[in-house]
């Protein structure tokens, strides 16, 4: 049987995370189709069509997935679910927010956030903050998957699969979108980023992040993070926290300045390949995981690092 | 406006959880128990509708072992009325208490549900979503702001990027993101009070929901761990070694 993975889009282009969640549902054994459900997202189907290891791409365009609506998605995606043996999307807030739907709409269990492949019916998943991987089977007829995107190598271009239409499944009008607010923003995103300079409650304003942190960001092409008790303090937007119950983040380097290293934070980036901690306290949990620690006071390391870098 | 709040017992958030021996499982005895705090958040919102004469009723649901009794004392002690427990020694996955709950929603006809995002041990964000599929109720979930009116709720969402508002019809299912509301700390008289709060125990049976988990833990390990490395002198040495020793700048 076939596979499909729901496709993550903006209507023109496939978000990076879905490249991930291909390659894991590569390693199930079966032909991979990709869904692209929207309005008006035909340059997103052949963007779609275009990534290597997709046998299929099926195109279900109507405005009524415009918005991206768990209900309305969930409808399409156990009428169509019949004809395949996994769905997966990427662990992402959207398709954290269909897909258990999708498994209750099939009655069956989802497994969240796979970082690996055993077979087909067993995967690896942490729980407890990542403090513990978990070996899971399902006998499930239908796999329900989100893919931990950091886990899996993105799926490559080069592909030509075939687009094929799908008749839209039913609008049941149970919710509408007033409205989004996106953080508008040059830098890569944190998902994707290569390197990360992530600030935590050490820098003890917004104005600090900005005039500190950011120059540092740009020397780098880094994306910028942060703990949650940066977020909570009002000195950058939500969608900047990394950690258990935010982002997931694995970048080659991870750069911690003003963050004392809680478990819940360490969560999110304890799998980066070279993490440096900023922090005054030499005591702090950080530097238990830190590949270089450099025990001082950030609003001095900050303008030396940037002077550094030239 | 009756709501229900499923609130769940986890291992305490500060608690480094060990696996057993055996690799069979975690390893949960006499490790500190808590409510999630993602429920608490969920409670705190549901009493402060309650304050706010929207609600007029607050019910808090536990699924699990006996000593969930003491999850919804922490629950009424916040504020709500009353608790159901579902008792079962039985390993509860989302889609089972996803049923457990729509079977308490039949009987209590709640206008809205208001759940944690994800419980922090298992860390499944699922079960919500699941309610709401199984119900055929809209679904908002990693709620920051919630305003209630009439028959609708419009809910600003946390999501990749930034921040969504929606709004859904009534009855739904809303499920708490970090940021919605600073939880109160239960006073002595309110924990007092709740224990002479009504709580009514049943079980999966009498509700006559099928709780067999549908996934096998296999195996628990810890992951592999990570080892403190070295401390620099100051900035230039940190940006020398990041450039000639681990080669990522
Ligand atoms: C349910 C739940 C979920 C959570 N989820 C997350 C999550 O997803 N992500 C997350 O990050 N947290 C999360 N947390 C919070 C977590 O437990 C910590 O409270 C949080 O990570 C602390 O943030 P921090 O390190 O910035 O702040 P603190 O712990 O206050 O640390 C600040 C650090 O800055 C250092 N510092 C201060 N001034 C300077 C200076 N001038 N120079 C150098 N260093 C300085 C201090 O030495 C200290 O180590 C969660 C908590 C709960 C209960
Ligand atoms: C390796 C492993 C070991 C486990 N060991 C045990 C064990 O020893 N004992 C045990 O009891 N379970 C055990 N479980 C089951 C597990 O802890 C969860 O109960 C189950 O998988 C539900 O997932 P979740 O709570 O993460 O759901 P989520 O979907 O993350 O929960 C979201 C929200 O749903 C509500 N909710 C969830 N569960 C309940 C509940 N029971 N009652 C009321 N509201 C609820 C809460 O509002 C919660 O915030 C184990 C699971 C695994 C994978």
């Amino acid at each position: 049987m076939a596979i499909l993975v729901i496709a993550e889009h903006d209507d023109s282009s496939i978000k990076a995370a879905t490249l991930n969640a291909v390659t894991a549902a590569t390693k199930l054994g079966g032909e991979v189709h990709l869904l692209v459900a929207g309005s008006n997202c035909a340059a997103a189907a052949a963007a779609a069509a275009r990534i290597s290891g997709v046998g299929k791409v099926l195109l279900a365009d109507a405005p009524h997935y415009a918005d991206q609506s768990p209900e309305n998605v969930a409808a399409l995606l156990v009428s169509i679910a019949g004809a395949y043996s996994h769905l997966l999307a990427a662990a992402t807030t959207r398709g954290k927010n269909c897909m258990p739907r999708v498994a209750a709409l099939l009655d069956v269990a989802q497994i969240s956030e796979i970082s690996g492949v055993e077979s087909a019916d067993t995967f690896v998943r942490p729980i407890y903050a990542g403090n513990v991987v978990a070996t899971v089977q399902s006998a499930d007829p239908v796999k329900v998957i989100t893919v931990r995107a950091t886990a899996f190598e993105a799926a490559g271009e080069g592909g030509s699969a075939a687009i094929e239409s799908l008749p839209a499944g039913p609008d049941l009008g149970l919710s509408r979108l007033l409205g989004r607010e996106l953080t508008k923003s040059e830098r890569p995103e944190l998902t994707a980023a290569k390197v990360i300079v992530s600030g935590g409650r050490g820098m003890a304003n917004g104005e600090n992040f900005h005039r500190l942190l950011e120059p540092l960001a740009d020397k780098l092409g880094a994306a910028l993070g942060a703990s949650r008790a940066a977020v909570d303090a009002g000195f950058v937007p939500n969608d900047y926290q990394v950690g258990q119950t935010g982002k997931i983040v694995a970048p080659q380097l991870y750069i911690a300045v003003g963050i004392s290293g809680a478990i819940q934070h360490l969560a999110g980036m304890k799998d980066s390949k070279i993490i440096v901690a900023i922090n005054k306290d030499a005591e702090a949990p950080i530097f238990q995981v830190a590949d270089y620690g450099l025990v001082a006071d950030l609003f001095e390391v900050l303008p030396a690092l940037q002077a550094e870098l030239g | 406006m009756k709501i229900l709040v499923p609130v769940k017992r986890v291992v305490d958030y500060n608690v480094k959880v060990r696996v057993k021996p055996d690799a069979s499982d975690v390893d949960l005895a006499n490790v500190k128990m808590s409510m999630n705090p993602f429920d608490e958040i969920a409670v705190e919102e549901a009493v402060r509708l309650k304050e706010a004469g929207i609600a007029t009723e607050v019910v808090a649901v536990s699924a699990g072992v006996a000593n969930c009794q003491e999850t919804l004392r922490t629950a009424m002690a916040i504020g709500a009325d009353r608790g159901i427990l579902i008792q079962t020694d039985v390993e509860l996955q989302p889609l089972a208490v996803a049923k457990l709950l729509q079977a308490v929603c039949a009987k209590e006809q709640p206008q809205l549900v208001l759940c944690g995002k994800q419980a922090i041990d298992d860390d499944a964000n699922q079960t919500g979503q699941m309610l709401a599929g199984l119900m055929g109720w809209p679904q908002a979930t990693f709620a920051s702001k919630l305003v209630v009116a009439g028959q609708q709720a419009t809910v600003t969402r946390e999501i990749d990027g930034g921040l969504e508002t929606i709004e859904v019809v009534l009855p739904a299912v809303v499920s708490t993101d970090l940021r919605l509301n600073e939880p109160r700390y239960a006073t002595l008289p309110n924990i007092m009070k709740a224990k002479r709060k009504p709580l009514e125990t049943t079980t999966p049976a009498a509700l006559g929901v099928d709780v067999a988990p549908r996934l096998k833990t296999l195996k628990a390990a810890e992951p592999p761990k990570r080892t403190a490395g070295i401390k620099v002198a100051d900035a230039a040495d940190l940006v020398l070694k990041l450039k000639t020793e681990a080669k990522v700048i």
